[in-house]
């Protein structure tokens, strides 16, 4: 088991090492980044909804704060890049876990409204607060550097992102297979009898709440310095549902099934472009006839069919 | 000072009424199967962009309106016949995605068929304003805070002198006890979905000659049906009545003495609020793990 998961990782390593040899022009390139950028939050994303089986439908907001972090600090205040990529993660880890102790409390579809809640609030403010974020329109980002030199071409990125990318398969691997990771599917499989065998359930699904919750700051901040622009979209409702859709459709609980859910729910826009103006009534209809013949995720679904499992 | 604070009252019963539709269709299908409908906010927008299509296309008003309760109707059938019926059990979020699909789809087909403009909705009778203790009252508004009352009572009737509706509180309470003392508990699904459909219709119909509507307005007014239904304890009916006009209000007072910028974020802090510390709303009934 061990082996074959560290397999897959080779196999994420070698794709990404091979890949902007094979890729023609630069807007495959951009999409290839945008990929892998998502595929890192929906790996922490599923982390959370997946193996602890908490819903969060509020993530884009948390990707927000780090992007605007990026945003505004250096821009408003002189901050350096670095440091207010940390500022973004931190606050995002502090309110993540100052909410979370009374969210978690709550189960099923109440915690599926307050984590919305949270995400519209977030969205809200960000479009009001024009004086910093520059309201419905967004601002412009500064560059990133470091050490005297600046990230801007678009390979620089792709390595950045192709390692974050590496490293979060690897952490993600490893954590499930840690004591943590057993008593976060514990938690998944049965709240009471995890409580049982002495499982501090509340203490794990903040945990993991806010390590999710981290991961999309620190990669929303990514994506404010890689686009150099940032708006509220970033952080809206839609975008929060994207994530969730991306870890359900590749595979809940299933660390591959992320990348693969955050690769096509990445390019679908990109192919639905060509069906001008029917471009959500497609998509809709996709992820409508995914989950209804494929409810468990699409690596979950192959691999049980052709025997293998994760 | 009171006529200011009558006219914030006034605007936000009549908006708190059309959430409180919203928060009983909400209510009912999940009753009916535990699913939170998240296309229940296109229901409000259908119903409004109906009415306003078969007005213009000159059809006399109570068969437009009649029709525009009718065709919405008919989309929460086939939603549940083709979507949710056959994936009865799945996991909570499998089904929210399921219905977040529909809705993007009745939206992006509106947005073809109707365009993305705003349309508006000639008032049933009259724009002459009503003057009350100084504040001003549309006469559409009456229309919603008279129809909205009918329907509850209709509703209570239903579920309390029925057969049908007994079966569907039946299924509420226990679907495997129901199905075995014969309900047909794929029916009362298909009519929780039929009538969560035409209630959202109605609403929308109803407040679209004061808040006019477009392609993309069920999406806010669908998650605060929700706030509604949560705040009052999802799945009780007088709950989200009551929550329902209970958004509306605070939301009114909220614009008008705080801030109108953050009218929206309203509801939300609100069921925030309320979550932390009623975990289960104002009017949820405690429940027991069985393990």
């Amino acid at each position: 088991m061990q082996k074959r998961a560290y397999f897959g990782l080779y196999i994420v390593i070698a794709i990404l090492a091979l890949l902007p040899l094979v890729l023609p022009n630069s807007f495959y390139m951009d999409l290839a980044i945008r990929m892998a950028i998502n595929a890192v939050i929906v790996l922490g994303l599923n982390l959370l909804i997946g193996f602890a089986g908490q819903i969060s439908l509020g993530h884009a907001g948390f990707l927000g704060i780090g992007a605007y972090a990026s945003a505004v600090l250096p821009t408003h205040f002189g901050w350096h890049p670095l440091l207010a990529m940390g500022a973004g993660a931190a606050a995002t880890g502090l309110l993540a876990a100052l909410v979370a102790r009374p969210i978690f409390k709550l189960k099923g579809n109440y915690l599926a409204m307050a984590t919305l809640g949270l995400g519209i609030i977030l969205n809200i403010a960000l479009r009001n607060e024009a004086t910093w974020t520059g309201g419905p329109d967004g601002m412009p980002v500064p560059a990133f550097g470091l050490f005297g030199f600046e990230l801007s071409s678009d390979k620089h990125w792709y390595w950045v992102v192709a390692i974050l990318l590496s490293v979060s398969v690897w952490a993600s691997l490893n954590l499930i297979d840690s004591p943590f990771g057993r008593a976060l599917r514990a938690l998944h499989g049965s709240e009471v009898a995890s409580r049982v065998v002495g499982v501090d359930v509340v203490r794990y699904k903040v945990a993991i709440f806010v390590l999710s919750a981290v991961f999309a700051s620190l990669m929303g901040s990514i994506t404010a310095h890689y686009v150099g622009f940032v708006t509220p979209n970033l952080a809206d409702f839609f975008h929060s549902i994207e994530l969730v859709t991306m870890v359900v459709i590749g595979g809940m609980a299933s660390v591959y099934g992320s990348l693969v859910g955050a690769v096509l729910l990445t390019a679908l826009p990109q192919a639905l472009a060509t069906f001008e103006g029917w471009e959500t009534v497609v998509f809709g209809a996709i992820l409508m006839i995914c989950m209804i013949f494929l409810p468990k995720g699409l690596v979950p679904t192959l691999a049980a069919k052709f025997g293998k499992g994760e | 000072m009171l006529a200011q604070f009558l006219q914030f009252l006034f605007s936000g019963v009549t908006v708190g009424a059309t959430y409180a539709l919203a928060a009983l269709g909400f209510t009912l299908i999940y009753n009916a199967s535990n699913v939170i409908n998240f296309a229940q906010g296109e229901f409000i927008m259908l119903g409004g962009m109906l009415a306003v299509f078969f007005v213009q296309s000159g059809l006399p008003l109570p068969a437009a309106l009649v029709l525009a309760i009718l065709v919405p109707a008919v989309v929460g059938v086939l939603i549940e016949k083709l979507a949710i019926e056959p994936v009865k059990g799945a996991e909570t979020v499998t089904l929210i995605i399921i219905t977040i699909g529909a809705s993007l789809v009745i939206r992006g087909l509106t947005a073809v068929i109707f365009g993305k403009g705003t349309h508006s909705l000639p008032a049933f009778s009259g724009d002459e304003p009503i003057q009350i203790l100084g504040a001003t009252l549309m006469p559409q508004s009456l229309w919603v805070l008279g129809v909205t009352p009918i329907v509850v009572v209709v509703l209570w009737y239903f579920f309390n002198r029925t057969l049908s509706g007994k079966a569907m509180l039946a299924t509420s309470y226990n679907r495997v006890a129901a199905e075995l003392v014969g309900i047909n508990t794929n029916g009362v699904l298909f009519m929780s979905f039929a009538m969560s459909a035409a209630l959202g219709a109605l609403g929308g119909i109803l407040v679209t000659p004061i808040t006019l509507t477009s392609y993309d307005a069920g999406i806010m007014m669908g998650l605060k049906g929700f706030v509604a239904a949560v705040l009052g304890g999802l799945g009780n009916g007088l709950g989200a009545v009551v929550g329902g006009l209970l958004v509306g209000i605070l939301e009114s007072m909220g614009a008008g003495y705080l801030s109108s910028a953050y009218k929206d974020a309203i509801p939300f802090v609100l069921i925030l609020f309320i979550l932390f510390f009623m975990p289960r709303g104002l009017f949820g009934a405690r429940v027991t793990d069985r393990v």
